[in-house]
């Protein structure tokens, strides 16, 4: 009974402990996924929207898809992601709404230095994938596939499927399902002396501390790496921040937002390029709405 | 070398970690005392095959929890407080107290399970003879208790170097959030995986050395108590 009580008066305590010193500030959080965050973007940009906003802005850094379940369950109240199927998979759930796009790079496969399976300059990233698959079998090549439903771990399938194949840990020992975000199976490529697929921003970030490894394939137009802001529906979730999230998407494709993006550099190399005005690269890059998009965000009066 | 350390975050860091942990097991403390202490006294009472039973299983089902995978208590706790879940109403996914809550649930059997054999150790015959001196129950029970203070004191040392070293549960259900949720052993996942790994070593280093301080300033309580 006693125990009962001391139970129910610390718990009580502890809440009121916590709510106490919360943050009076309004919390926007925003679910992204790991390259974002690992390149700095993230860490460049909000303190500025925070000092506009006095607003607080909490990032949950993890892959894609991740990040959009976690946006799903009402844990987020905007997401910003990159890939296009999991992107269309969340609107079309109606979960996510006024999806736009904010700006893209490019994945790049990068690999060990002696390059054994001959990939160099190509072009073309499905034959170089077909080239690493058939060295790798030969015991030649190992690959490291983030396996984590990232972004970059749906573009690296998208591209096996290509070639019909459906490489596996479990019966190809070339291929390792690594589970991890992108620094660090940069980290294991280096190690491994093994060939991955990875967004240039987290490449650019990594480059010098990862001296066994090399940029080989790049260009390919497959490659493209769009970055799309996705809000919350607020119907399904009317206890979400959706008015703090409405301005933190506005900021992010406003002049001064994009321009902020188009600044942000690691050695002298832009990471990512903004698109949320360049209107022909985005219907390129898969936002056929964006003028709409755009139009009704600038619509929205705060 | 040491450009890359940041201090004022390393302090901020350093200060939520403490606070989080030091708040479960405080809490833990008075929640898991109480029924230690009880669960170790039942031991004195009657031997009914039916009561035994009963005790047996509580005790086993209580040394199982003692080693609850953390990871395992973050996904339940992450599943409750979700949006989408029973508690998602509270709107306590990714705050400190999230991570107190994960914390809280994994300690409270360490804090039990190691009282609980403190009090029961105590020499059956102390208790016996408080009572044969003239002692009602209350002050026998306290007399024992006082007895077994210094097991009481080791649980908490316990609970606390678990909860201080746990990372799998508290990064599910905090979030590893910059300046928010990020506790030293998050950062130290988060620093290691962008390749700062003279912040990563920092982190570790306070980690550890404040996990000596805390059971060195305990273990000189405990054995001046032992002392006396």
């Amino acid at each position: 009974m006693i125990a009962l009580l001391i139970l129910v008066v610390a718990v009580v305590g502890v809440f009121a402990y916590e709510q106490y010193t919360r943050s009076q500030k309004s919390i926007i959080v925003l679910a992204t996924t790991t390259s974002t965050y690992d390149s700095g973007l993230l860490d460049y940009l909000m303190p500025i929207f925070q000092e506009k906003y006095n607003l607080e802005v909490h990032i949950i850094s993890v892959g894609t898809g991740q990040a959009i379940e976690t946006a799903k369950r009402g844990d987020a109240d905007l997401v910003l992601v990159h890939s296009r199927q999991l992107e269309l998979e969340f609107v079309n759930s109606t979960y996510g709404i006024h999806r736009v796009g904010v700006m893209y790079n490019d994945f790049l496969i990068i690999g060990p230095m002696e390059d054994s399976a001959g990939i160099n300059g190509l072009g073309n990233a499905t034959e170089a994938f077909r080239r690493i698959a058939e060295e790798g079998a030969k015991g030649n090549a190992v690959f490291i596939s983030r396996a984590d439903k990232s972004g970059t771990d749906m573009m690296e399938l998208s591209i096996w499927k290509r070639l019909g194949i459906q490489p596996s840990n479990k019966t190809q020992a070339w291929y390792i399902e690594a589970g991890a975000g992108m620094g660090i199976v940069l980290r294991m490529a280096n190690e491994k002396k093994a060939y991955t697929l990875t967004d240039g921003a987290t490449w650019l970030s990594f480059k010098n501390q990862l001296t066994n490894l090399k940029t080989l394939v790049e260009g390919d137009v497959i490659l493209l790496n769009p970055y799309a802001i996705i809000l919350v529906n607020p119907e399904n979730y009317p206890q979400r921040n959706y008015k703090g999230a409405l301005m933190l998407a506005k900021w992010m494709i406003s002049e001064e937002g994009q321009n902020l993006i188009a600044n942000f550099k690691k050695e002298g190399e832009t990471l990512f390029k903004p698109i949320a005005r360049n209107f022909n690269k985005a219907h390129e890059l898969g936002f056929p709405d964006q003028e709409k998009e755009i139009e009704w965000y600038d619509a929205q009066s705060l | 070398m040491f450009e890359d350390i940041y201090w004022e975050e390393i302090l901020n860091i350093t200060l939520l970690s403490l606070r989080v942990s030091g708040t479960a097991v405080l809490v833990g403390a008075l929640i898991g005392i109480p029924i230690g202490a009880v669960l170790g006294f039942r031991q004195f009472k009657g031997k009914r095959t039916l009561m035994r039973f009963v005790d047996i299983t509580l005790k086993s089902l209580i040394n199982t929890f003692m080693g609850l995978p953390p990871v395992v208590v973050g996904l339940v706790v992450y599943l409750l407080l979700t949006a989408a879940g029973p508690f998602g109403w509270l709107g306590l996914l990714y705050t400190p107290t999230a991570m107190i809550i994960t914390q809280l649930i994994m300690v409270v059997p360490i804090i039990i399970g190691v009282t609980m054999s403190a009090v029961g150790s105590v020499e059956k015959s102390i208790r016996e003879r408080a009572l044969s001196l003239g002692a009602t129950e209350t002050q026998a029970a306290w007399l024992v208790l006082r007895e077994a203070r210094m097991g009481v004191l080791t649980s908490i040392i316990v609970a606390f170097g678990a909860a201080i070293s746990e990372v799998g549960g508290i990064m599910i259900t905090g979030g590893n959030i910059r300046w928010w949720t990020r506790t030293l052993t998050t950062a130290v996942v988060v620093e290691t995986e962008l390749g700062n790994f003279t912040m990563a070593l920092t982190l570790g280093t306070v980690l550890l050395s404040m996990a000596f301080a805390i059971n060195l300033v305990l273990t000189i309580v405990q054995v001046k108590g032992a002392r006396r």
